[in-house]
């Protein structure tokens, strides 16, 4: 009741009709925001204080960050931390991907031995884990294949069998497993149950239904995560330095515990990092696309 | 050819099928009404097997589906044994299911390849000859998002006819789509009725069952109440059930 009357007032206090311009071609004022103008400009002056400091500060000592940016020990070590990453990558992700097919498997079984796995290797923090692998042969000094409790065929010392690179990508590779068989098991589940049921009912085969059909569409919740993943690994490998393998971040602590020059080294590995992860940031964004095909109009 | 017998089925406490016989005869149209949770798409879910039954047997041609008669046990066949039975049976879902990853011709040519083992190449023409009789042939390389509802499930429709199937059996075809859209899905269903394909439908469009069944079933609670011809079935029917039902939907 209120409202009408009001309307009617309003009606009655405008303008006369003929005042206004035709209502189709009334000029439109967008909103302004003020306030973003303010937030940038804030957020420049303090990006330029940081600029400032980094070039004004004697601290940064960019001479000696240069004379050790692209030297041989660095790449070398860049390696190591790249194949640390490409194996614990590729290992962590196809042994996930079999533990999460294990957890959505109908068998009781392989959902309990897959909980159990994935439980353990949340439990234990990574760096207790790698100082366990790598001290594996005072546990267990040699590995032998053979018929449990049974004769034994062939042995191997632990210690041959994994040097200290080998306990790296073995203990980065099982705790990847556990992270990625959980984000591999959403991007399953995110798939519409419609899709397997369509597939089942065309008689695809069990297998084919998996890899053509369910895993491509759930590729797109996987794949965010999993470069996540993937990036945080990268970086993680920098605590396998605590088994003194020689990856870019111990390098750079040998380097400095030479010259004692911590800031500039510690800005050597950390401008390596941002590159490889801008890089990784960037073949993301393609991938992405590429499994993107068919959810836009 | 679709020989249902004393089928039964649970979903926990509550029983949705409550003792089934049905026959369908080759080359007709059978069409299945009643109200929401009669356990209309039950009973064709499990004639794919896509419902496992709890008691009672269901034949395609003879053919047991989802079981092998040894003795008088019934074993369960393996999961492969089931999908080479489910690729002789058409089925198209309410909310068409169409793959979205993939174009509507790679839809459509999928299973005949991985399923029946089809030559691709062979397969690619059938689908593309599919397509343009179910009026969509122009939209061979596009995704099901960018169709309307009406073509996504004439999509649908031809990558069930895809495999050659024996029957098709269609779930409520129309019930996901606009009013104005109903009626182009519900041609390509006369057409394929005219030329002869044995077909079971669930529907709500009592018009349709009119005009094309040869045998109308109403199904309520989990039971066949009636089933026979429409102009029986529909304009004189010997239950009260029916004739509430019939009167409530017209």
């Amino acid at each position: 009741m209120s409202t009408t009357s009001l309307s009617s007032t309003q009606d009655a206090a405008g303008p006369p009709a003929s005042v206004l311009r035709s209502d189709y071609d009334l000029p439109i004022v967008a909103r302004r925001h003020p306030w973003r103008w303010v937030g940038v400009g804030v957020v420049l002056v303090l990006l330029a204080m940081f600029v400032n400091g980094l070039v004004t500060n004697p601290g940064w000592d960019w001479p000696t960050f240069f004379q050790f940016f692209t030297t041989k020990t660095i790449f070398s070590a860049l390696w190591v931390t790249v194949q640390l990453t490409i194996y614990g990558t590729v290992l962590g992700f196809a042994l996930g991907a079999v533990i999460a097919t294990m957890r959505l498997s109908s068998s009781p079984f392989l959902q309990v031995v897959a909980w159990g796995y994935i439980w353990a290797f949340r439990s234990i923090p990574l760096i207790v884990q790698l100082l366990f692998w790598f001290n594996i042969a005072y546990l267990y000094q040699e590995l032998s294949l053979g018929i449990p409790f049974g004769p034994e065929f062939v042995h191997f010392s632990t210690n041959n069998l994994f040097g200290p690179l080998g306990a790296a990508v073995l203990g980065l590779a099982l705790h990847q497993a556990a992270y990625a068989a959980e984000i591999i098991r959403g991007g399953i589940i995110s798939v519409d149950a419609g899709q397997t049921e369509a597939a089942a009912a065309l008689g695809i085969p069990k297998v084919r239904q998996f890899f053509r059909i369910v895993l491509p569409q759930a590729m797109r919740s996987i794949l965010p995560n999993g470069a996540n993943e993937v990036i945080s690994l990268f970086k993680g490998t920098s605590i396998v330095s605590v088994m003194a393998i020689p990856e870019l971040f111990y390098q750079v602590q040998v380097i400095y515990g030479r010259n004692s020059r911590v800031v500039p080294l510690l800005m050597v590995a950390t401008v390596w990092y941002i590159v490889l992860t801008t890089l990784l940031s960037i073949a993301q964004r393609y991938v992405e696309r590429y499994f993107n095909r068919g959810t836009t109009r | 050819m679709i020989d249902i017998r004393g089928v039964h089925k649970s979903f926990g406490e509550l029983e949705v099928l409550k003792g089934i016989d049905l026959v369908v005869e080759a080359g007709t149209v059978t069409v299945i009404l009643g109200p929401s949770g009669s356990g209309k798409s039950t009973l064709l879910r499990s004639i794919n097997h896509l419902e496992k039954v709890d008691r009672g047997l269901i034949r395609i041609d003879g053919e047991l589906i989802g079981y092998r008669r040894r003795g008088d046990k019934l074993y369960e066949l393996r999961e492969r044994e089931i999908l080479h039975q489910r690729s002789q049976v058409g089925f198209v879902f309410q909310n068409f299911n169409l793959f979205g990853h993939l174009t509507a011709l790679q839809n459509v040519v999928e299973a005949p390849v991985s399923a029946q083992r089809r030559k691709r190449s062979e397969v690619e023409t059938l689908a593309r000859e599919l397509l343009e009789r179910v009026g969509v042939g122009d939209k061979a390389d596009v995704y099901p998002r960018q169709l309307s509802g009406g073509q996504q499930q004439r999509v649908a429709i031809a990558r069930a006819l895809a495999l050659r199937p024996k029957v098709l059996l269609f779930d409520e075809p129309t019930s996901a789509l606009d009013p104005e859209l109903v009626g182009e899905v519900l041609d390509v269903i006369k057409e394929l009725a005219r030329d002869g394909s044995t077909m079971v439908v669930v529907t709500h469009e009592i018009g349709f069952a009119r005009e094309v069944a040869d045998t109308v079933v109403f199904m309520d609670d989990g039971r066949i109440v009636e089933s026979g011809p429409p102009h029986e079935v529909l304009d004189n029917p010997a239950q009260e059930r029916t004739r509430a039902f019939i009167s409530k939907v017209l």
